[in-house]
């Protein structure tokens, strides 16, 4: 266990230092890709907290990235607020949000839930767009550029990359105590079997709410730095294709381990681009093909495939096949129909 | 007919669990139609019958995890408001049907959100390490995802992990399912180890009446959800109807 930790440890220590050094060498146009792959992370998370641990379905994961862009862009635009309060503002939102969406959801489960928050998500932009006075309707609202506090002696770029994956950081980090232990057990419990986990006497409706609302909040985030990276919302930043997306970024990267968020970010923000080079005259087709042959070969995700590789290549017997045994010896004969 | 019925008006510190006209229903159809049944302290009962009957119905609706009616009793106690959590605090461990197994995670955190309702962890791992000596096999395998284990090693880990609970009352619902003759009958000798150790009373849903009848104190054949036949083991082994019904011979 303790091995186990500190291989894990190792491996979080090494993807800080890529993510330190990656902005330094890739071409600048990259580190704009790069920064959206933090939102993305950030959300895909939330996804994982929420379908991967707890099994509810979310295909409305786009419509919380909206309200957490909505709110710093308002926030930003017509209050005037710095953007750093915008981000936990969107986050709390969020949240709020979530609980009420997530206790609906106690009520649906499965494919139902899925399309009841498909709804939510095909609803968002025509619910922005309504509502211009706030939003700025079809047109959206457009924010200032970021620039770099004084003192700092990076370029606007790449201050917001720090700041961005600093935050995915800390949503990572906040994420992994939340659900260690006692409460992840019972969130995942309720996954596996929910009738053998409420038999142990754990409360459904606070955990399933729970993870709705966290999960929601993380997308908010990831929203939030959506809007500040762009500089821009509007309701085509947050079709219904981004929720489908999201979810598509959970599964390929691997919707049961932390690291799915970060392959899956980069695999949703990536893939297109390289299909795009592939073949420009159908990348959709391209990518269609790959996500086949992702779920085909490594159902368990591009995570899940590779640890597999790894474990296999350490050449770790598998785990022998064994007995089970009762101990104490069993003092009386049982099925003995010997009473006639 | 075994018309003997177990004293029904044994006071409340002979009993811990008696349920009276307890019925439970699925939309339209009455699968629990007025059971009344007692599990006299440090019993075991066994809750016989074919599939269909009303076992696991009867089971749920003493935990509360279906909607029901009439009323349980438990230690002297009567529960109004059932629920799952609920009966898990007064301290009965429900071994749910099909054994509950949480297949993706490991035998270890089966085993400690058996405890789920203690919220001292040295406590709980300390539990995790006292049922862990009855299941020896447990140990060496702790961080294998439970859902590898065979049916025969799940259905151990069920009823390890209700006796996570320390419960005064264990249910377990058919525990006999899908499992070979030699696993069954290592599993209702644990049973009798349990109840005669650690003082634990079991009420039991078994088809196979052979193998419960030999372990409990008393039994209980449900038909179509109501009590058809009731009364000492021994003597339901005589007893001509249930022995052409259940037992085949």
């Amino acid at each position: 266990m303790a091995a186990a930790n500190a291989g894990q440890l190792s491996r979080v220590g090494v993807a800080i230092a890529v993510i330190a050094i990656l902005p330094w060498v890739v071409p600048s146009f990259a580190v704009f890709d790069l920064i959206y792959v933090g939102a993305y992370a950030i959300a895909i998370l939330g996804l994982i907290v929420l379908t991967g641990m707890n099994g509810q379905i979310s295909l409305g994961h786009g419509a919380f990235m909206a309200l957490g862009g909505y709110v710093v862009a308002v926030g930003v635009h017509a209050a005037g607020w710095p953007y750093w309060v915008g981000v936990p503002v969107a986050a709390a939102a969020c949240g709020a949000l979530g609980i009420f969406i997530g206790l609906i959801a106690l009520r649906l489960a499965g494919v139902y839930l899925a399309l009841a928050t498909f709804s939510l998500a095909v609803a968002t932009p025509s619910f922005l767009k309504h509502f211009k006075s706030v939003t700025g309707g079809f047109g959206g609202l457009s924010l200032d550029s970021v620039t770099t506090p004084a003192g700092i002696p990076l370029d606007a770029q790449h201050w917001l990359y720090y700041v961005t994956w600093a935050s995915a950081g800390v949503a990572f980090l906040v994420t992994a105590l939340l659900v260690r232990g006692r409460f992840g057990r019972a969130l995942r419990a309720l996954r596996d079997d929910p009738i053998a986990a409420i038999s142990f006497g754990v409360n459904p409706y606070f955990y399933k709410t729970l993870a709705f609302a966290w999960s929601a909040a993380l997308a908010g985030v990831a929203g939030a730095f959506f809007a500040i990276t762009t500089a821009y919302v509007s309701p085509d930043t947050f079709t219904f294709a981004l929720s489908i997306t999201l979810l598509i970024g959970a599964v390929l990267g691997g919707i049961m381990s932390f690291w799915g968020a970060l392959v899956g970010a980069l695999v949703i923000e990536f893939l297109p681009l390289v299909a795009q080079q592939v073949n420009a005259g159908a990348p959709s087709v391209v990518y269609g093909v790959t996500l086949i042959l992702v779920m085909l070969f490594v159902p368990d995700g591009i995570v899940g495939g590779v640890m597999r590789s790894i474990r296999r290549l350490s050449h770790r017997p598998p785990q022998p096949a064994f007995e089970p045994s009762v101990q104490p010896a069993a003092p009386v004969a049982a099925d003995q129909p010997s009473r006639e | 007919m075994v018309q003997s019925e177990p004293a029904l008006s044994a006071p409340s510190e002979a009993t811990i669990l008696e349920t009276r006209d307890l019925r439970a229903r699925y939309g339209e159809i009455e699968a629990v139609r007025g059971v009344d049944l007692t599990v006299p302290r440090g019993a075991i009962v066994a809750l016989l019958g074919a599939n269909g009957s009303g076992k696991t119905s009867t089971l749920r609706a003493i935990t509360g995890t279906i909607k029901t009616t009439g009323t349980v009793a438990f230690a002297g106690k009567t529960l109004h408001h059932r629920c799952p959590e609920d009966a898990a605090q007064l301290g009965i461990a429900h071994v749910p049907e099909g054994r509950g197994t949480l297949s993706s995670l490991t035998v270890w955190e089966n085993l400690m959100l058996g405890a789920y309702i203690e919220r001292s962890g040295a406590r709980v791992r300390q539990r995790c390490e006292r049922v862990a000596a009855y299941f020896p096999w447990i140990s060496d395998r702790k961080h294998q995802p439970a859902g590898t284990l065979s049916g025969g090693e799940q259905q151990m880990l069920a009823i390890a992990r209700a006796l996570m609970l320390e419960p005064q009352l264990l249910l377990l619902d058919e525990p006999s399912l899908g499992l070979g003759p030699k696993i069954v009958h290592d599993i209702f000798a644990l049973l009798r180890t349990i109840n005669e150790r650690d003082g634990i009373s079991i009420l039991v849903a078994e088809q196979n009446a052979t193998v419960a009848l030999a372990v409990a104190h008393h039994a209980y054949v449900l038909e179509t959800g109501r009590v058809a036949v009731s009364g000492l083991s021994a003597d339901l082994v005589q007893n001509d109807q249930v022995r052409r019904s259940y037992l085949g011979y």
